[in-house]
Parts: C-alpha cells; structure tokens; sequence
C-alpha cells in the first residue's frame, strides 16, 4: 500500500509520490520549498502558521500544504497570484509584532523569517509605528535556552517537541490572541537531556542557546558534517567553526540514526576539540628527554623498535579513533604476539522517548564497535596488565596508562598526558574534527566524518601515522587519503567486505557483517 | 415565547412552549408534558430508522452552520468498531445569542431527552454537554434535571456527562470543544478528520447544537411533516427557531418563529420596534460574526437560511442584534473586532494578529487619528483573514468589519476626515 504512488504536478513539473504525501514534501521532489513555520518533518503537523498557503487547482480556497495529502492529477501552484498574496499577509502579520532586532539577533543569517520575507514578503510594513508592538522580557527557560518572547511566532515547534518528541510536555502556549506567548510550566525546567533541539527547531531567533549566544554570526560559520562522539549512538551532526575554531555542534538529519536530533551531551561536546594543549611536532627520546623532530626521524625510530622487537605487543587504544587508524594499528603488528583493548567511559543513558533506538548510550564510545569489528577486546585491565611485561606498548590517544611502560612505549595521541612522558616516542595526530575518517556506531553502521578545521603544527592523521609505520614495515604502498585508507581495510577486513568510502556519503551504511548489535 | 412575557400570536411557540413554567423543569412535571416518550420509544428503533426520520424532516443545525442533521448523525459509521460519542455544544458564547441558556433553564429535559435519542441515533454510549461557564443558573438546572432523570433510568445504557467550560469563545467551535473536552487547550483541529471520523478522544462524534437536539423529540412526535410543514418558505428550512433579539429593540428577547418569517415582522410586531423617535439603522441578523445588513436588507429579509443569504448576510445562530439611528457603527463594529482579538486562539497567524491589528486600526480611526489608507488597509486585512485558517473566528472578525465599512463608509470617513467628534477607547 505504501507503494501506490500519486502523479500530480506542482509548479508544472510533474512528480509521483507515495500516497498519503504531505504536498509540502512533494513539493521538495519537484525542487521546490514552499516557505513554512510550523511544519517540520520530525513534528506531528500542527498547521498553525499558514504561511504554506498554496493554489490547488478545482480547491475552494487556498490549502496549506503541510495538511493536504496529495491526490491524483492534483494541479498544485506555488506561485500563482493568490498563493504569493496569501502568504505575503501571512509575512505581514508575523512581523507586526516582530521587534526586527536582526543585527543583535543570533539567528540572523540563519533566520527563516529573514529569508522568506526576503524571498516574498513585502517591502514595507503598513502597521503604523503608533501602535505599541508586543513586549515581554526574556525567559531564562533551562540550563542552555533563554526565550525571547518578542521574537516568537508561535510556530509551536518548541511545543510539540517537549510534548511529543521528548514526552515532557514543560511547554505550552500561554494566554490567547496577540498576548499569546511559550509558557513554561511553573514547576519545570526546560532540562530535558534532549531540550536543546528547540533552539534548533526555532526557527526565528526566539529561543536561543546560552552556549552559543553571541559567539559568531551565522555568515561567519563554516560548516563540515561530523559525527559525534558523544556516545555510541552516532548521531549525525554539523561542525560550526569560525576562523578554524569549532563554536557550535547541531544535529545533521539521518532518519535510520538520529532523525533531526542530537541530546545535549553531545551538543556541548565539542570544547575539547579546540584544546590549546596540544602535542604540534613528534617527539622521540634523546638522552632522557623527549626533542621534537621531524615526521621522517620519529617514524624510522617508531619502525626500527617495532621491527627488531621480540615478544609480546599491547595496543591500547581510545574508542574514539577513526576505524581506518584502529586498522592500520592493528595491521602494524602482523606476525606479532599482539593484545588490543579499548576502555569504554560509562554515563547515564537518556532516551529521546519519542524516537525508538534514538538515545544518549551509556557507552561513551563513538567507534567502540568498529574497535571491536578490528580484534580489538574490552578487557582494558588485562590489557594493562599484560603492557607491564610486553615489549612494546603502543598507545592511541588513550590517557589511561596506569602501568610501568618506560622503554617500551610509543605514544600517538592529540595532547600528552602526563603519564606517557616517559615514552620513547610520541606520535601528534589531529582530533576528530581535525581529520576525515569512519566510526562504527552501535548498530554497526559505518557513518564518515568530514574534516571541519585544520590540525595544529605536524599534526597528522592517526591512520596516515600508522599506514606510513605500515608501508615501511611491510611495504604495500603509502596511503594518501582517507578514502584509500578506508579502501584498504574494505579488503583485509571481512566485517566491511563491500563497502566503498564513497558510497558511504554523509549517511553511511550498515557495515555487512555487523547487523547484529553486539 | 412563554418568558419573560406572553407569547406573541406571531409566534410559533413549539421549542419555547413551556418556558416559565417552573415544573417542566422537574422530571415529574416533564413526564406530565408527555416527555421522554418519544425517547422510550426511539429506543426501541433501529437508529438508522430515527435517521431517516430527522433526515425527512429537513431539520438543520441551529448552531449557525445550518448543516442538516440527519445528515450529519448519517456520516457515522454504520458498523460501530470503536466507541462512538455524542458531544452537545452548551457553549453558547456568540455575542447577541441567548437562545440555548433559555432551553436550558426552563426545558432542561427537552436538551436530555433529544442528546439520548440522537446518540441512540449514532450508537453512542457516551454523550457529553459541554456547557458554557458564565452559564451558572443553567448548569444547576441541568444538573438537578440529569440527575432525576437518570435516577428515573430513562437514558438505559446511554450515559451524559455535563462538561463545564472555562469561559473561551473559541471552545464553542466544535473541535476545540472536544480539545476541551479531553482537557487539553481549547484549540480548533485540522480538518480532515472529520469529526464522525475522529472526534473526542479520536473517536467517532457527533455534534450538535443544544437548539437542534431540543426539537428532536417533537419531530418524533409529531412527524417529519409536521415539522416541514411548519415552514413559510423555502423547502429547504423547516421547522422553528428561537430568534434572540437584543439592541435596540422595545422588547428584547426570545421569540419562536417559522423558518421564513419576515425579519420585518419581527423587529416591530414582535420586538415592538425601536425606540420611539429612532428609526432602524442596521441590523446583525445572526450573531455577531454574520455581515451586517443595512436598513432596506433587514426590512425585506426572510429569516431562514437562503433568504438571509440572499440579503448578503447569514442566518447564524439567530442571535439578532439591532442598531437604530442614534448607533456609532464605527464603534460597534470596533467593539466586535475587539471581542474576536480577546477570544483568538492564537493558534493561526492571520486571526492572532489580524484580529488585534484590526483593531487597533479601528481604535485609532475612532480616536480621531485615522488615515485615509486605514480603510483599504481594513479591507485588504480581512481579506487576508478570510478563508486561510483552521476555523472561522478570523473571518467571522472580517465580516462585520467588511459589510460596515462597504455600508457606512460615510461614518469611518467622517472620523478620518475630522468631521466627526473623537471618542475616547479604553
């Protein structure tokens, strides 16, 4: 049933559609936005703004398209006479009230209200400056959202959110007609592990971010699609950066991961990122002391040790590295008695309640899967044990180093804690948002992360490092790009046997042989 | 009508017949009047038959849309797979309408007896009446009548529920009443679904108007013809209907006419007239959200639904609301907008701000500053509040505001042009 497509055309260009279509989403096939407030896709419709005001042909009025299911050899025109009059009133009506603060406005750049007036709205207001526009203060609502009521449209948004998404319905609209506002309820807080997405759903300056508030304008943001790190769960996000420094983290829609969500652990997980104390050149062991050098020394010492050692090897290594660095890794000590192990930091979990498998995970471990997909185990503690008496310890990007290691240690990691200053050599790598690499989230789904700043100094990429360790050791030829990397364990590796880094896109695949959640 | 004065021989009292009379109140005294038979006897009916008969008799709804009941009781689905619900709409808050508080507080059975026949009807077990909360004398009365007439089991299986409102104009409209119903905020829904489709709590309903209902046991009674028969005109509005009269009139109040009667005849058999001295200057003939008819309109309208129509207006809910000479219809029309901006959901862009900016203009106009451009500006924003949201408070707002200032343009133009005295708006 879901199959029996509709045929209509909207603005001329004719489309086939599942029926039981919104035509507002029907509209997107034909490229077209048809300008809107209160729908959003994540949302029940609640068809309140009536700014999707459409013509359809042989309808009495005109209909709003988020709250018309498409039909048959339906004429829908976008934008004939009455539909752009119908919804420039609409434009109208929304900025009578509408304090027009865009230039301290957050939003502004990003603002929906500036960008549809802008498309079609009117030139000048015709509501006399005589009449008094409404006023109320600002509403701290919750740890990280303020409210401006004068900016508010009262699309609902934030409403429904609470209320059907997170299932803490702690907001309301308060009073009727134009003294109309977003209530919070008395007793509650806007605290919700999940609140945050309001402020992404606002879609006018109204409830804004404490965490971001005046950090940037939106023109000033760059932006690379990343995944986060927060947890397993994976969720799909965007990297806000201003002049190379990563300001603000917003969820990225994959509607087989995080719909249009991320919880607000994740959303405030990005300060380390920015982390000034970072390791910017390699560092090998010269007469008791660690010296910077050059990328050509550190890896030829890296690879004498490791090709004229005997014995056991231990690799520790962070859940949070790229699945193509956890690779090369692994691959360095083919041949070797090896052991790998992984240390996961435990949290609460918080399920968005509205969402089935979409919640903060208790494993705060981005790439914990794709860790264990690449031999590496759990058992952090035996893996510690076993460094004490192994030849060589590498570590990756792991503070966690509780055992004797001088000697035998090789540090790769983004800063240096102080644990790993007694190690031969220490490898700099670049963060996540530094690189471009995979993780495997919970549910064995390979998802790409995009580079979103560059690394600091000589900072390079942990699967560069150990692919280049690789290709001295073993030969088979340098790795230049991520994609190559990722190309390489496709082959060797049976759990990704197929997929193609290409193919993975911004949405990612289910790695083949990790269907199953472990 | 039989309260507060003597019917007049005009009137057509079928609905109004026993109202003064303080013991029809009581179930005794309205078992005496012959009442509940006809329930009794619907009971036994198939309620497709009872259909059919409230289809016959062209009876349409008093609540202001006119939509024709057996109709309506025939969208519910025939082969019941959920509950079904019976909703009756006691919210009566249309400026100029008192019609409803009348049937409640001198004929609360006859309300009773008409929602258990129309869910017997619908195949509801459930029937809520939601009534309006400034509505304090007739909820006690309804009260004290639902309980002895439950306590006497006339209902059978079927169970009503007095639901009171808080005092929202909007929750009158029928799907923000069943929003108010399920204790949510009284916002009007989206449609489709119909509410004989999903209803209160999504369930098959029904709604009716508390006029409508009260006239469903006489049409048993007496007959589908009977009931047509009691029609001036057109054969497309029968039966009778309560006209609530206010303004300025000799003798306001509730009288019971035959669809088709003149509205003529009304105001100055009926209602005595207007004041002695004054001469009729407009009249609202269905409550305060129908367009005004002007002096010739009102005097050579018919009162039914097609001859209000005809004059450019409608019938509503017979709430008449007349205006002589002496009337600021500038501010009469400014006190309309100002009720519609008070009671706004707020939910659709165009009422939320456009009853308020209306207005404001309307205020400013009367204040003496008004611009020429404030009446193309009335006009375009009704426009805009007309047919582009989920109910029709926003238009309701528009039509007065459009019919005053196409039929007594001259009044806004002489407070814009100065010739007019300001008057101050609080």
């Amino acid at each position: 049933m879901a199959d029996e497509l509709v045929n209509l055309t909207i603005d001329g260009v004719p489309v086939s559609v599942p029926k039981g279509t919104l035509v507002i989403e029907a509209a997107k096939q034909a490229g077209v936005l048809v300008p809107h407030y209160c729908y959003h896709p994540g949302l029940p419709v609640a068809g309140v703004c009536r700014m999707c005001l459409v013509d359809i042909e042989k309808a009495p009025k005109l209909q709003i398209a988020c709250a018309t299911q498409v039909a048959e050899g339906m004429v829908v025109r976008t934008q004939s006479p009455q539909a752009k009059s119908g919804r420039m009133g609409v434009l109208e009506l929304l900025l009578i009230n509408h304090p027009l603060d865009c230039p301290i406005c957050d939003q502004a750049g990003e603002c929906e209200l500036q960008d549809f007036t802008f498309q079609e709205g009117r030139p000048a207001t015709r509501y006399s400056p005589d009449y008094a526009k409404r006023f109320n203060p600002v509403e701290d609502f919750g740890p990280d959202v303020l409210y401006v009521p004068n900016r508010c449209i009262l699309c609902t948004r934030c409403v429904r959110f609470m209320e059907d998404v997170a299932k803490e319905p702690v907001l309301n609209v308060s009073e009727r007609g134009d003294r109309a506002f977003i209530g919070i309820h008395s007793d509650g807080r806007l605290d919700h592990p999940w609140a945050g997405n309001v402020v992404d759903l606002c879609p006018v300056g109204s409830l804004l971010s404490k965490d971001f508030l005046h950090k940037a304008r939106a023109w000033e943001l760059d932006k690379a699609a990343s995944i986060c790190t927060g947890c397993s769960q994976g969720c799909n996000v965007t990297l806000d950066t201003r002049e190379n420094v990563v300001v603000r983290v917003r969820p990225r829609p994959n509607l087989d991961v995080n719909r249009y969500f991320i919880c607000d652990h994740g959303r405030m997980n990005y300060r380390w990122m920015n982390r000034g104390d970072r390791i910017e050149a390699p560092l090998v062991r010269r007469d008791g002391e660690l010296h910077a050098t050059d990328w050509d020394e550190a890896l030829d010492v890296v690879a004498s040790r490791l090709g004229g050692a005997g014995g056991k090897t231990v690799a520790l290594v962070s859940p949070k590295a790229s699945t193509e660095a956890l690779f090369f890794a692994r691959e360095l000590f083919r041949g070797h008695e090896w052991s790998g192990a992984f240390q996961v930091v435990m949290g609460e979990e918080a399920p968005l309640a509205g969402v089935p498998n979409l919640a903060l995970r208790a494993e705060r471990a981005p790439n914990g899967r794709g860790a264990e997909l690449l031999g590496y185990g759990r058992d952090y503690a035996s893996a510690l044990a076993a460094a004490e008496t192994a030849a060589v310890v590498l570590v990756l990007d792991e503070p966690d180093i509780a055992v004797r290691t001088a000697g035998k240690l090789v540090y790769v990691g983004t800063v240096l804690p102080e644990r790993a200053r007694d190690a031969e050599v220490v490898l700099p790598i670049a963060n996540v948002a530094e690189e471009e690499g995979t993780f495997v989230n919970r549910d064995g789904r390979v998802q790409r992360y995009f580079q979103a700043k560059p690394a600091p100094g000589m900072a390079r990429p942990a699967w560069w490092v150990f692919a280049e360790l690789v290709a001295t050791l073993q030969g088979g030829g340098h790795v230049a790009t991520a994609a190559d990397a990722f190309d390489r364990l496709a082959v060797s590796v049976d759990a990704f046997r197929g997929l193609s880094y290409g193919q993975l896109g911004f949405a990612g695949a289910p790695a083949p042989a990790a269907a199953v959640p472990a | 009508m039989g309260y507060p004065h003597k019917p007049h021989p005009k009137e057509t009292v079928v609905l109004s017949k026993h109202f003064g009379e303080a013991d029809a109140r009581t179930y005794k005294g309205w078992v005496k009047r012959g009442g509940y038979e006809m329930l009794a006897q619907a009971l036994t009916l198939e309620p497709a038959r009872v259909i059919d008969v409230v289809k016959e008799s062209g009876l349409r709804g008093r609540g202001g849309a006119g939509f024709p009941t057996g109709l309506k009781w025939s969208f519910m689905p025939k082969e019941k797979k959920k509950p079904h619900y019976l909703c009756v709409n006691a919210d009566e808050s249309e400026p100029g309408t008192f019609k409803d508080r009348e049937i409640m507080r001198w004929t609360p059975h006859a309300l009773l007896e008409g929602a258990a026949i129309a869910a017997h009807a619908i195949q509801a077990e459930v029937a809520y009446i939601y009534i309006r909360g400034e509505f304090t004398e007739p909820w006690a009365v309804m009260e004290k009548a639902l309980a002895e007439a439950t306590a006497a089991g006339v209902f059978g299986a079927i169970k009503l529920y007095l639901h009171r409102g808080a005092g929202a104009y909007i929750c009158g409209e029928e799907t923000a009443l069943m929003n108010s119903i399920e204790g949510k905020r009284g916002n009007p829904r989206i449609k489709p679904p119909f509410p004989a489709a999903a209803g209160v709590f999504g369930m098959p309903t029904t709604i009716n108007n508390v006029e409508t209902l009260a006239a469903v046991p006489l049409i048993l009674k007496k007959g589908a013809a009977w009931y047509k028969g009691l029609s001036l005109s057109s054969p497309k509005s029968t039966g009778t209907k309560l006209f609530s009269v206010c303004g300025h009139v000799q003798k306001p109040g509730n009288y019971e006419v035959t669809m088709g009667f003149p509205l003529k005849d009304l105001l100055f058999d009926l209602c005595g007239g207007v004041p002695p001295g004054r001469t009729l200057k407009a009249c609202i003939p269905g409550g305060s959200s129908v367009p005004i008819l002007n002096r010739e309109e009102t005097e050579g309208c018919l009162l039914d639904y097609e001859g209000v129509v005809e004059k450019g207006s409608m019938l509503g809910s017979g709430g008449v609301i007349v205006f002589d000479d002496s009337t600021d219809m500038v501010y009469q029309i400014m006190r309309l907008a100002r009720f519609y901006a008070h009671e706004s959901c707020a939910q659709c862009t165009q009422c939320r701000e456009g009853t308020a900016w209306t207005t404001k203009i309307l205020e400013r106009i009367l204040s003496g500053q008004g611009k020429t451009a404030d009446l193309d500006l009335l006009l375009d924003l009704a426009d805009n509040m007309t047919g582009k949201t989920i109910c029709v408070l926003s238009d309701s707002c528009a039509a007065p505001v459009v019919s005053g200032i196409k039929k007594f343009k001259q009044e806004f133009e002489d407070y814009i042009a100065g010739r007019r005295k300001p008057v101050m708006v609080a």
